[in-house]
This record gives structure tokens, sequence and C-alpha cells, in this order.
């Protein structure tokens, strides 16, 4: 294959298009999943500040957001991105889509890794006179931290992939490139370099969590 | 110090289940003095658990009241539960340590959370309790790192960190081998009698109990079913849980009917002595006046605490009036005589 007519400025800059919206998006997204994540758990049945009526509006609204394909959600969410960050297109126009429909996602993994602390060590803080934000910010957070760190790893991935959709509402980054140039201009060329960039990216994020997850365990 | 009236707890197995309920704890009366080591024994699922767990409020019991030095603490409110708490050390079977943090910072956290030290005094501590448990060139690992017997010690460190003056153990030597749970309860002996706190400690085995208890409850479905000094609970259990708790320990009286049936020559008789007596030689005197003949069929010579103790079967041969007689001197030298029936029963 010849890839002699590839501009690989545009390459370049798509690659960074697309690192700064996964960085950006995995900001907002830890932002608001994680308090979403710990007041899922909670909130939830037998636990610390059990809610059932809060766990259960919380959980529909995580389903829901869940249940929305990706593309449908890039469109819907157009007027809203619009009102916040003033454009629906290019880099900023795809943070807000991106940080909603994973925040949900993220949010979800931030509860199932919380319920895998052993209740015992929250038993133990309890008996020790801690209050619930003490045993949350002190015991339950530092305890999990990897399986965190592997739920964002997950997230972060997941992220690169929905941002390579955006190129359809005229976000930018690699995905936009590999639709106009790749599938519309039929430069197989375009395709091929901005999937292996895609895959190569997605495997250092997985190699670097994964590193990180076994950094801070200490079972 | 410690009083528990008239607790009751029920569970809601099911909440959708109206009516479905587990009554777990039933009537529970005792009174725990200060400075003592209060056991608790029973079967899983007994309730021992849940009664122990009452005493700091982890469990709330469904009615009743608990004394802690006067105060009703079942009355308590949010911030004087926790200052309570800060004050009750808790020792788990499964150890319960913070595996994220160092043994230091897991020893530390404790009063980190109290808020009332300033660092120097909480590094000071840190390190008086690391040396108390014999763990100071552990400080800097992670408990994944350290043996069974050493997370237990950080346990029972992170549990004195706030001075407390009453401590419970939940099953502390459960998951312990036999040798590091001697050192374990050595430890805690220790710590009873160097800091003068109140310990109450639950488990199922009478080792336990009879090594460190000064004062023991046995409980069956609920109930407490039995209560008294461990030597006097140990040597004659009176209800059928602690005796066959008791027999599991130290394998005395098991399968006596069997026995008797093999050997029908004269009168068994379970002869126990506790104390000095123990030092003395009783049945030797007792044998050199008399022409019966003894035979000893099961015995142990043992310590309950601090007290030694020996508890023998024998099989006395020889007329029915000569054996009266060496009874009587035997009850005479401060020698308890049950005498057991054929059919396996004390009479």
């Amino acid at each position: 294959m010849d890839f002699s007519n590839i501009d690989w400025e545009d390459i370049a800059q798509a690659t960074l298009d697309t690192l700064t919206m996964t960085g950006c998006s995995l900001f907002f997204t830890v932002l608001l999943g994680l308090p979403l994540g710990v007041l899922l758990f909670v909130t939830g049945k037998k636990q610390l500040l059990e809610q059932r009526g809060i766990y259960a509006l919380l959980s529909v609204l995580v389903n829901v957001l869940r249940s929305v394909p990706f593309i449908i959600l890039l469109i819907v969410l157009i007027p809203f991105t619009l009102f916040l960050v003033g454009t629906s297109l290019g880099v900023p126009g795809t943070i807000p889509p991106l940080v909603i429909g994973t925040t949900p996602f993220f949010a979800r993994l931030v509860e199932n890794v919380l319920r895998d602390v052993d209740r015992g060590i929250i038993e133990a803080c309890q008996a020790m006179g801690a209050k619930t934000h003490q045993i949350i910010i002190h015991a339950l957070l530092p305890e999990a931290l990897p399986g965190l760190i592997a739920a964002a790893t997950v997230t972060t991935i997941a992220l690169v992939s929905y941002a390579a959709m955006s190129g359809v509402i005229g976000g930018g980054g690699l995905g936009d490139l590999a639709l106009r140039f790749g599938y519309q201009r039929f430069q197989t060329d375009v395709m091929v370099v901005t999937v292996a960039i895609l895959i190569v990216l997605v495997q250092v994020l997985q190699f670097s969590g994964d590193k990180l997850v076994a950094r801070f365990t200490r079972k | 110090m410690i009083r528990i009236e008239q607790v009751q707890k029920f569970y809601q197995v099911n909440r959708d289940v109206a009516g479905v309920q587990v009554h777990a704890l039933r009537d529970i009366n005792l009174h725990i003095e200060q400075g003592k080591v209060f056991g608790i024994i029973g079967r899983s699922g007994a309730g021992k658990s849940t009664l122990l767990r009452t005493l700091n409020l982890l469990e709330r019991p469904s009615s009743g009241k608990i004394l802690i030095d006067g105060a009703d603490i079942t009355q308590f409110g949010a911030e004087q539960l926790h200052a309570l708490r800060q004050r009750v050390g808790m020792v788990f079977q499964h150890f319960n340590l913070l595996s994220a943090k160092t043994i230091a910072e897991n020893i530390d956290f404790p009063l980190k959370l109290a808020g009332s030290y300033s660092n120097e005094q909480r590094r000071q501590r840190v390190d008086e309790l690391l040396a108390l448990v014999g763990l100071s060139d552990q400080r800097d690992k992670y408990p994944a790192q350290l043996s069974g017997g050493q997370k237990q010690r950080v346990g029972i460190a992170r549990a004195l960190a706030n001075y407390p003056t009453l401590l419970l153990c939940d099953e502390a030597t459960s998951a312990l081998d036999p040798e590091t749970t001697q050192s374990i309860l050595r430890l805690l002996s220790d710590i009873n009698q160097q800091l003068g706190l109140t310990i109450v400690l639950i488990t199922h085995e009478m080792q336990v109990i009879r090594t460190i208890c000064d004062q023991v409850a046995v409980i069956d479905a609920g109930h407490i079913v039995e209560t008294g000094d461990v030597a006097d609970v140990f040597l004659h259990p009176q209800h059928p849980v602690t005796q066959s708790l008791v027999a599991e320990n130290q394998a005395l009286d098991l399968d006596l009917v069997q026995l008797r049936q093999d050997r029908q020559r004269g009168v068994l008789a379970r002869l126990t002595y506790v104390g000095a007596a123990a030092h003395e030689p009783i049945l030797s005197r007792v044998a050199a006046q008399t022409q019966l003949q003894m035979v000893i069929l099961q015995g142990t010579i043992s310590r309950i605490k601090s007290t030694p103790y020996g508890q023998l079967l024998v099989e006395l041969i020889g007329s029915a009036d000569e054996i009266d007689r060496v009874l009587a001197s035997l009850r005479a030298e401060e020698v308890r005589v049950d005498l057991i029936d054929v059919s396996g029963g004390v009479q």
C-alpha cells in the first residue's frame, strides 16, 4: 500500500484532538462519576446510608442514560452542548456528550468496585467510631483504589472509541479523519493509519492502567 | 461496669414478607464486672456475635437496656455513640485491617479519626503500641506481608490505641493455629492485667474460655443457658450444651454408657478437686486406708486460667460399705464426688 498521499500533519492534529477529547472527558467523567458511584453504593441495600428511594432514582437514571446508543446521545444533546460550551462542533463540542455518555457507565463500575471492598473493614471503621464520610474518604476509596483505576482504564478506552464516533456530528479527532477521508473519499491508506494509531493508543492505555493497578495493589 | 438488661433482638428476614422474623437474642440479662475477662461461648448461630455487637451498638437491640458505667447506650445520639465507640476497642476474627495502609498507619487510624491528638502524640502512641504487641520492626510493612498471628497483633494494637476501658473480641483466635492462638491469648491476658481493662470475648472453643476467662456465659439459640465463674461452669456444667462444649475440650465423660457396660465391676465416680487440693496426695492418702480397688479410667490435671484442678474418672471395686466410707473421706478432703449411673447420667 502507498502511504505517500497521507497528510501527516492532519494525522498528528487528529491524534492530538483525540487525546484532548479523551483526556478532558475522562477528567469530567471521574469528577462526576466517582461521587455518583459512591452515592449509588452507600444508598444501596444494607449499606452505610441505605436509602431505597434515592438508590432507585439514581439507578433508573443511570440505566436510562446507558441504554441510549451513544450516536443518538450525540445528536440529542446538541442543544445542551450549544448552551454549555457555545458550539456543538470540534473538540469542545464533543466533550459534553462524551462525559454524559460515560459518566453513568463509570458510576456503575465504581459502585461494583466498592461493593467488593471487604464489609469487615467497614464494620471495623464503624467500631472505631468513624463517621460515614471518614469511612468513605479514609477507608473505602483507598481500599478500592486498584479497582477504581481499573474502572477508569476501561472507561478511558470506551471514551477513545466514543470519541471516534463524534466525527458524525462534526467533532474532530481520528474517527473524524477516518470517516471523512477513509470512508467518504475512499482513502484506504488514511483509514489504515488511523485504525493503527487507535490500536496502539488502546494498547498503551490498557498497559499503563494495568501497571498502575499493580502499583497500588497491596494484597 | 456493663449491665445488660432484658435485651431482645429480632431480625426481619425479608422485609417484603411481613412477620417473618428471627429471634436472635431472647431476654438477655448479664452483668460484666470491671477488669474481668468475660467469655461468651456458643455454637455458630447461637447469637453470640449479635450479643457482642450490641455492646457498641453495631447491632441495635430491639428492646432492653445496655448500661455501660451507668449510662444506657441504647439512648445515645450519634455524637455520643461515636465517642463511645472510640473508647471501646474491637478485635475481629478476620482482623479487618486496611490493606492499603501500613502497619503503623493502621494503628494510627483510630487516633487520626479521634482528631484529639497532636502528630507528635500520635507518633509516640503508635511506637508504644508497636512495642506492646512486639511488632516494632514491621511498622512499614503492609498487612498482606504479615502472618495471621502478626495481623491479629496489629488488630489488637489498633483496638487499644484510644486507651479503651473495654475491649471486645469477636472470635479473635478462631482463624489462627493452636500455637498462635496461645500467644494471642497470652497477649490479651497480659493486657487485661497490665492495663486493667475489661475484655468481653466470644468464642466457640472451651479452650479459649479455660485459658483466659474469669467468667463465662453459655448462649444457645439466643438464650443465656448458663453463667458463672469459669471453674464452676467448666468443672460442673449443668446445661447439655455446656456439657457437650466441655466434653469436646477435655474428652472426659464421653461414651460413659459404653465404658460402664465394658467393665461392670464396681462403682463409677467422677472426682474433681480445685486449687491447692490439686497439689495434695489425696488419692494415695485415701488409698492407704482402705482395701478398696481403685482404677483410674480417665483423668485430666490442668489449669483453669491460673487455678490448677484435677478431674478423674475412677472405678471403685469393693463392698458397698467400704465404697461409702472412701467417698466420705474423699469429700472430707474437699474433693467433689459425682457418682455416675449406668445410663450415663450424673447422680
